[in-house]
């Protein structure tokens, strides 16, 4: 492999692994405060949808965006409706979010454009454009360096740095203010945040907002960014795999967005190499595709450390009276 | 404030909750712009108003029946199985390949044969994440999502590269040996001279999944392994108080529960298609969580609300053949609503019903 088709595979990678890094920080601030949320993949779904079908309509990506980010943050809030106010199961409440993404956008979708279930094919000025860095002809005389930046970093949609700044925003956010400090606590010990006259289902609520923005603009992302348009359950497991990542990160934001690049990094392989063969042993596809999951499995078996999730996560906090 | 009865716990909360979930589907159904009553009269019309509907229904049902067992056992444990989905995907694996491996001279030879390999492989798919939570205490939700992929993933590629037949473009085995065949809801009423629908797959997985209903029953209410599973589930510390083992009683539990999963492939793989098909398990094990809650873990309760979701994915297919401008994701979309309001809304009924209830009593 030389260095153009490495530079080309770390590009993939980049691309891939920003629909990963939304969600997984998305789920990082949910489970971060005590909710579980296993409907990443449908709040997705739904912004995915809802930010082509809107940018087909408009003609504009930011207004469809914006109908993408307001549709996952309307599943992420009734998400908090379930699990927060009415103290329902929360696992439960995710599987549902999951099948009424899959079906409600078919069913929209293919009652809008009769396209079965998909949205038109966008044009340029309905799509996220790829953004050149400045400084790009200054380095490109630089080697080694140089190519890396015009081929691998330059050339991205907005959304794919908005997904890299979300990182250090998100640690910031998390260890240096006093909201993530509550963030942190309601999901370990709800009980003494309450103590301390905060309120633990308001803390909740803003930590699913948040996690609902982060959906959106992963699957604003995925239709509008990486694809031309929405085709039917085209999340494809992304938000299973940023699940992965999240618990592989160990719930941390820095960590998270490793991962999700060696995730991403992955399926950029996988896709790349569609026969690879590693010593003479030809690797299945498939094993790559599932290759997340099974090191996730193999991190929870203990073998690389321990994952432990937030103490409170999953079970709803009742107040006493 | 005042609990409910159980009466109303148990009948009350999830048919309100039902009703409101078909409420919201109905809206959506008007949005398409058709009539929801109509369509609500297709659907179980089509369902439950024909011997042919039935056939349909029940077919689901079964499916329903074994995945909804798999759930409730574990839930009695304490543990949620999330992962029947894998589980029968890889009990669809050894039914296949009990099938194909010999030339079975009748079905009741192969059917106990199935039955095992079946149980044994959607058991040996639940042991992993099994042995992950008894000794390591990660979570089984976590560890059983993983597996469900990992499982549809195993699957292509098994079917992609080994179990393909020669010379074949769809991703399916060969046909089952015909003395694999199961006998069909046709056939054994005719052997009574009762008349009935040939097409409908309804076959003898029936009564194999009733028969799974009385020994899950037994099993949890009438047996010290059960009643160990149950002190487990209520309460961790005194069960080792008691002397009960955690690690034996989260090991035996989940094996038990995916051997049922896997029973599912019984009346899919052989029952049905006989031939191994890629996705054959279809959201079944999802369904399953629904149908255990709903059910209330009880196998009387699952039984219902297996038929409930059977009326449900026939009337929607009906649905969609008499109303074109709806597709079969009504079904998905409806199923969905199920589960939410069923699943993770039902205080959303529970609590004004008790406040109600002790407004009433503070009345008299």
């Amino acid at each position: 492999m030389d260095y153009t088709t490495l530079l080309q595979l770390l590009d993939s990678t980049l691309r891939l692994a920003t629909p990963l890094v939304f969600a997984c920080l998305a789920g990082l601030y949910a489970e971060r405060s005590g909710i579980f949320d296993i409907g990443l993949e449908g709040k997705m779904l739904i912004s995915a949808f809802f930010a082509a079908g809107t940018a087909a309509g408009t003609g504009s990506v930011w207004i469809g965006m914006a109908a993408g980010i307001a549709a996952s943050s309307s599943l992420a809030l009734l998400h908090g409706v379930a699990s927060i106010t009415f103290r329902g199961n929360q696992l439960v409440s995710g599987i549902a979010i999951n099948f009424l993404a899959s079906g409600a956008t078919a069913l929209i979708g293919q009652n809008w454009f009769r396209l079965g279930g998909q949205t038109p094919l966008l044009d340029r000025d309905s799509r996220f454009s790829q953004i050149e860095l400045p400084f790009a002809d200054a380095v490109s005389s630089i080697p080694v360096i140089g190519p890396f930046y015009i081929e691998t970093l330059s050339g991205h949609s907005i959304l794919v740095y908005c997904a890299l700044v979300a990182v250090p925003t998100t640690w910031w956010l998390l260890y240096r203010t006093r909201f993530g400090l509550r963030l942190r606590a309601v999901g370990e010990n709800p009980e003494a945040v309450d103590v301390g006259g905060i309120s633990v289902a308001f803390l909740r609520y803003r930590a699913m907002l948040i996690c609902g923005l982060l959906c959106g603009m992963g699957g604003a992302y995925l239709s509008t960014g990486l694809a031309g348009g929405f085709i039917r359950d085209m999340t494809a497991g992304k938000g299973f795999i940023a699940l992965a990542a999240l618990i592989f990160a160990k719930w941390q934001p820095v960590p998270a967005l490793y991962t999700c690049l060696l995730f991403g990094f992955l399926e950029a392989a996988s896709i790349r190499f569609q026969n690879l063969e590693i010593a003479g042993i030809a690797i299945p596809v498939q094993l790559m595709q599932v290759l997340p999951y099974i090191l996730t499995v193999i991190l929870l078996a203990g073998f690389m450390g321990r994952a432990v999730p937030p103490r409170a996560g999953g079970t709803p906090y009742v107040k006493e009276r | 404030m005042t609990s409910l009865p159980r009466w109303a716990d148990t009948a009350l909360v999830p048919l309100f909750s039902l009703a409101l979930s078909l409420m919201v589907a109905g809206l959506m159904v008007l949005w398409i712009g058709e009539n929801p009553f109509h369509a609500l009269g297709i659907m179980l019309k089509g369902a439950v108003g024909t011997a042919y509907g039935w056939g349909y229904t029940l077919y689901y049902a079964t499916n329903f029946i074994f995945t909804g067992l798999a759930v409730a056992v574990a839930i009695h444990a304490g543990l949620f199985n999330i992962g029947a989905e894998g589980q029968a995907t890889v009990g669809g694996l050894g039914a296949a390949l009990v099938c194909l491996s010999l030339e079975w001279p009748h079905w009741s030879l192969a059917l106990p044969a199935a039955v095992c390999g079946a149980a044994l492989f959607g058991a040996a798919w639940a042991a992993v994440p099994a042995y992950l939570q008894a000794r390591h205490g990660s979570h089984i939700v976590i560890t059983t999502i993983m597996f469900n992929i990992i499982a549809s993933a195993l699957l292509v590629y098994l079917l992609v590269n080994v179990l393909r037949a020669p010379g074949q473009i769809a991703l399916e085995t060969a046909s089952f040996p015909p003395g694999a065949h199961l006998p069909t809801a046709h056939e054994i009423l005719g052997w009574m001279g009762i008349g009935f629908p040939k097409s409908p797959p309804l076959n003898i997985s029936l009564l194999l999944a009733l028969a799974g209903c009385m020994l899950v029953w037994v099993l949890i209410w009438r047996t010290r392994l059960g009643y160990e599973i149950r002190t487990f589930g209520f309460n961790e510390s005194a069960a080792i108080y008691a002397g009960i083992s955690p690690f034996r009683i989260v090991m035996t539990t989940l094996l038990i529960s995916g051997g049922l999963a896997g029973l599912m492939a019984i009346n899919t793989v052989m029952g049905e298609a006989e031939r191994l098909l890629n996705n054959a398990v279809q959201g079944a094990g999802f369904v399953g969580i629904a149908v255990a809650l709903m059910g209330r873990s009880h196998p009387v309760g699952i039984l219902l609300a297996s038929v409930l979701f059977g009326i449900l994915y026939q009337g929607g297919a009906e649905l969609e053949f008499h109303m074109p401008a709806i597709d079969r994701d009504m079904v998905i979309f409806i199923q969905a609503l199920v589960i939410l309001f069923v699943g993770a809304l039902d205080n959303m009924v529970r609590f004004p019903a008790e406040r109600l209830l002790a407004f009433i009593a503070r009345t008299r």
